[in-house]
């Protein structure tokens, strides 16, 4: 098997609270997961469900109560391996008595370029995430959304194999959502590991090669988001057009109307034995197609069973 | 070390843009205040009372910054989060800490430098003109930094393990009770159970003695300080600071982060 970009294996951290934190609160369990080299990866969640933990855990900001993890195929504790790596922070604050450019040259500065290197991929990462007009500014003086390209900027400025977003089109506009969108797909043109947590699912189904869905510190399923919904697929449509009517054809009883129209859901299964009996009344069969669930669907029936399954437990435990 | 310049450099920078530098005004005003008011009433002492204000006003404005910015190096950093995007370069965590030391250091230098010229030119008004025991100023300015070092790697490692507020109290107390070190290893007292006294003194022996650095008295009346009683005091601050720095780096290395 080829060498995953990020690799994680039974990774779990319990948080203490409580007096004397004797408690812990599951923040993440026995994960579990792979990204593989040049893939765009998307972590989706409802808030509290442990992407962001697991992006610190990656990013050693928080160490691990169980488990390991890998980039690159070294071990996450390796400073060296970091490198190799580009990470945007939720909700990113820097320096605010740094202007924009200040802030670049210091996180270059970690990477070793020379200054005449540093001076360049500064402009070009500043133009290209639209702030070169404000690079003389000091951040005190930026908004969320130019903070959010600063951020974006400082994660990519070193050319790093696998760049690690969290929530990277937070406090975006529309304009600054499609440039953080064409900055991803760029990256994986070029090659890059792209891993981003976001809650906005068409930014999931539109850009990640997979998805990993996250919900209360459990990964609940993983896969290319078209594969993910036919595993849900709910049966198929059938469109038609019907001039007699046919009082003897069962399925109109179920079958939505537009004039001659009609659109009527059958099993999946009862296809065929569907399609003899329109075929039989001198129906037109306009389309048949199957019907999935969108990723926000499948996303809500997981977090709905979840929440079912904390009540039940709960009841159950009192 | 590249990083740990990076780090130091960036912390230097901060202070001067967040003008904690500011308080040199302060200090000029202070010493032309006292210049002027020594020279109209003291007789044959305007030196001693210009020179003993001028240490206690560079060591007390040192004090305050490298309590208050020494418990802010770190805890700052991780309220306001401009931390994870650094540590998540190739920067070891220990690196990170040794760079804030250093900055913070670096900047109570240039503070300290800065106010030791004023007190100079203060005692040049006063008296005309400078004599060679005025030289053994520098000698007590050297000792106040070697102090001040010390209070910010303390003031260092609470803030890597407790509040802001903890580590201000806990710094400030270990301060206030290291002035006293010297002192607590000759207590005497019959009333005093011997167990509680070899307590006190182990407790003398850990605490840092700030007395190692204070030749104010000596200084202010024109004596000479022995070069060995200053190499001493710089191999024990150097020492202390070492230690405290490694239970710093330990306590911060595993620390998650918010």
């Amino acid at each position: 098997m080829a060498q995953a970009a990020i690799e994680t294996e039974n990774l779990s951290k319990n948080y203490p609270y409580g007096f004397l934190n004797l408690k812990k609160r599951k923040s993440l369990e026995d994960l579990t997961m792979r990204v593989e080299e040049g893939e765009v990866f998307g972590f989706l969640g409802p808030n509290g469900a442990g992407k962001s933990t697991t992006i610190k855990l990656l990013m050693r900001l928080i160490f691990p109560t169980a488990g390991t993890a890998r980039i690159l195929g070294k071990s996450i504790e390796e400073v060296s391996m970091h490198a190799s790596i580009g990470y945007l922070p939720e909700q990113p604050y820097f320096y605010d008595y740094l202007t924009a450019y200040e802030v670049l040259d210091y996180f270059a500065r970690f990477h070793g370029l020379t200054t005449s290197d540093r001076r360049t991929r500064i402009q070009t990462m500043l133009q290209k995430v639209g702030l070169e007009g404000a690079k003389k500014i000091q951040l005190r003086k930026y908004s969320k959304g130019m903070l959010q390209r600063v951020g974006l900027a400082q994660a990519i400025l070193h050319d790093p194999q696998v760049v690690v977003l969290d929530e990277p089109m937070s406090g975006l506009d529309p304009l600054g959502r499609r440039e953080v969108r064409d900055i991803i797909l760029g990256l994986k043109r070029e090659g890059r590991t792209v891993l981003f947590s976001t809650h906005v699912l068409s930014d999931a189904e539109s850009m990640c090669d997979r998805v990993g869905i996250l919900v209360g510190g459990k990964l609940r399923g993983t896969g290319a988001p078209g594969e993910l919904m036919d595993i849900q697929a709910q049966g198929m449509e059938i469109q038609f057009e019907l001039s007699a009517e046919n009082k003897n054809l069962a399925l109109l009883a179920r079958a939505v109307r537009a004039g001659d129209n009609y659109r009527v859901q059958v099993p999946e299964p009862e296809l065929y034995k569907a399609l003899d009996e329109l075929k039989a009344a001198g129906a037109r069969i306009h389309s048949v197609t199957q019907i999935k669930p969108t990723l926000e669907e499948y996303f809500m029936n997981l977090v709905a069973a979840d929440r079912a399954q904390a009540s039940a437990v709960e009841v159950n435990g009192r | 070390m590249r990083n740990i310049r990076v780090v130091a450099a960036n912390t230097f920078r901060e202070a001067v843009r967040d003008r904690v530098l500011y308080n040199l005004v302060f200090f000029a005003l202070l010493m032309m205040a006292a210049a002027i008011l020594v020279g109209q009433i003291s007789i044959d002492i305007e030196q001693q009372v210009i020179i003993s204000l001028g240490l206690s006003a560079i060591s007390l404005i040192g004090i305050l910054i490298a309590v208050f910015l020494g418990v802010a190096l770190v805890s700052k950093e991780m309220d306001k989060r401009t931390l994870y995007a650094l540590l998540a370069k190739p920067v070891k965590r220990w690196e990170f800490l040794l760079g804030k030391f250093f900055g913070l250091v670096l900047t109570l230098a240039v503070n300290t430098v800065a106010m030791a010229a004023g007190l100079y030119a203060a005692l040049l008004t006063v008296k005309h003109p400078l004599e060679r025991e005025d030289a053994y100023i520098l000698v007590a300015v050297y000792l106040i930094l070697l102090k001040l070092a010390v209070i910010v790697a303390l003031a260092l490692l609470f803030s890597c393990f407790t509040t802001p507020f903890l580590a201000i109290l806990f710094t400030a107390g270990l301060y206030g009770a290291g002035l006293f070190a010297t002192d607590l290893r000759t207590v005497r007292g019959v009333n005093i159970d011997p167990s509680s006294l070899r307590l006190v003194r182990g407790v003398s022996y850990v605490i840092p003695n700030f007395q190692n650095f204070d030749v104010m008295g000596a200084v202010v009346h024109g004596h000479g300080i022995p070069g060995s009683f200053v190499l001493q005091a710089t191999l024990y601050a150097a020492l202390y600071i070492a230690i405290v720095l490694t239970g710093a780096a330990v306590v911060f290395s595993r620390r998650n982060l918010k």
